[in-house]
């Protein structure tokens, strides 16, 4: 049990680890309660949000939820849908009638066939984490063109940024369209030459982000890349 | 567990023929993330005993007939390379690497949140490479560094030691020859932080006295290597121990 002093910045926990202060906080994702005081469950950096202390794990695997915007791939088609890896524990479904086009019984192959990459929206995920995707909403559609990039999913809040400041700067020093979808997966629309300082923008940002001096480094990229 | 009761494996001044302690374990090392591919990875190096463990998921558990509804299922795989020992072993399962597999597995189960993955499933595969008697404590510590490095949720890591009786004194952490022909073993699976037993089997005869004594061996060395766990975690991430 080591690391219980009062913390001035995030600090690393183990699972199992004792957490002695912040014994006033209420325990969350991450965090259990028990007799000794809260206990961290999984490897990564302690945070208090406003009064929750929880633990924002270093590796994690994608846990769909409702809602979530995801990059699948086409695994396999049936008559009438498709199933769809989204980098979670379980495929997801993705009906004919969720399908932006006009789909006919035993025609579904000929929309999308295995391989292909889809921007889709989980729309129900229930208890036991089967997930139903739909392409029927605003910019969800089949992606023909650009380059997708597979970041951790622990990862996309540095990709993002504060208020979008990091993903804000790759797309303007890129000129490309980024979309980074909740599982871990970022589309990048646009030129070659803007591809590439944009996947490199952000192979920067998931493998240093979490130290001090990001923008240095992502502008010494930027610089780098347009050379 | 040879049955030899005539071998001498305590020296003249009480220590024992590798020079230990009788409450002395072997040296430690432990390693993270050594496998990159997988979602988790440990090396762990024991004396002379050396584990290699990877964990993947949580994913679809296959054949369907295992998921449960409810729950993950942990799958354990502990295999001895054809090369761990100075006799060749053949090679793939084996009744004791089934028995090794299965009860790793329990032990897992009850520390490792598998109420959050229902239908899942979280695969470990220890493989021991080098081999010298307690290679199954060896490999439940390298699975709970792996699983904590895949970052699944448990409430704590659970640390393998063994202690035993060699000439009807109890010993902490038997290396081969007491293994071979001492008079009890008894293999552990302790998480420090809560003081639980995850785990636990007995060979030979312990008196009631004795296994006390060979159990607070085992908690004590079980502290000391958590400690060494969790430095190599925090090593790996966070660039050195706190």
């Amino acid at each position: 049990m080591k690391g219980n002093e009062t913390d001035a910045e995030p600090r690393l926990v183990v699972p199992g680890e004792v957490i002695l202060d912040h014994a006033n906080l209420n325990p969350g994702c991450g965090i259990i309660n028990s007799a000794d005081g809260h206990i961290a469950t999984r490897l990564g950096t302690l945070k208090d949000n406003e009064g929750t202390l929880h633990v924002q794990p270093i590796n994690a695997t994608y846990m769909p939820r409702s809602g979530d915007l995801v990059i699948g791939y086409v695994e396999a088609v049936q008559s009438n849908l498709w199933f769809l890896d989204v980098a979670g524990p379980f495929n997801a479904l993705l009906p004919m009638s969720l399908a932006p086009w006009k789909v006919e019984f035993g025609d579904a192959r000929n929309h999308m066939d295995v391989g292909e990459a889809v921007l889709a929206r989980a729309q129900e995920v229930d208890e036991s984490h089967s997930v139903v995707c739909t392409m029927k909403g605003v910019g969800l559609r089949k992606i023909s063109q650009g380059h997708i990039v597979n970041i951790p999913v622990q990862q996309i809040p540095n990709l993002r940024g504060e208020n979008g400041a990091i993903i804000q700067s790759i797309k303007e020093a890129s000129d490309c369209r980024i979309i980074v979808a909740e599982n871990g997966r970022v589309w990048i629309d646009g030129d070659s030459a803007g591809i590439r300082v944009a996947a490199q923008a952000i192979k920067v940002v998931t493998s240093t982000g979490h130290r001090p001096g990001l923008e240095s480094r992502l502008a010494a990229s930027f610089a780098g890349g347009e050379v | 567990m040879g049955g030899y009761g005539d071998v001498k494996l305590l020296n003249d001044d009480g220590s024992r023929l590798d020079g230990r302690a009788i409450d002395e374990s072997r040296p430690v090392e432990v390693k993270v993330g050594v496998i990159p591919v997988a979602d988790g990875s440990a090396w762990v190096k024991h004396g002379l005993n050396e584990a290699v463990c990877a964990v993947y998921g949580p994913m679809e558990a296959h054949p369907r007939k295992i998921q449960l509804q409810d729950q993950a299922v942990i799958d354990v795989r502990y295999n001895m390379a054809p090369f761990s020992t100075s006799d060749r072993i053949r090679p793939g399962f084996n009744r004791r690497s089934r028995e090794i597999s299965k009860v790793t597995a329990e032990a897992f189960a009850s520390t490792v949140m598998v109420e959050r993955y229902p239908r899942s499933k979280i695969r470990i595969e220890i493989e021991i490479l080098s081999a010298e008697a307690g290679t199954r404590c060896v490999g439940i510590t390298a699975a709970s560094v792996a699983l904590a490095d895949a970052g699944i949720p448990m409430r704590g890591m659970i640390v393998g030691v063994a202690s035993g009786k060699i000439e009807d004194t109890v010993v902490l952490d038997l290396d081969k020859a007491e293994d071979n022909y001492g008079q009890a073993d008894l293999p552990m699976g302790i998480m420090p932080t809560t003081g639980e037993i995850a785990f636990m089997q007995m060979d030979g005869d312990l008196s009631m006295d004795e296994l006390q004594q060979a159990i607070d061996y085992n908690f004590t060395a079980a502290a000391e290597i958590h400690d060494i766990m969790e430095a190599a975690l925090r090593a790996h991430y966070d660039g050195g121990d706190e």
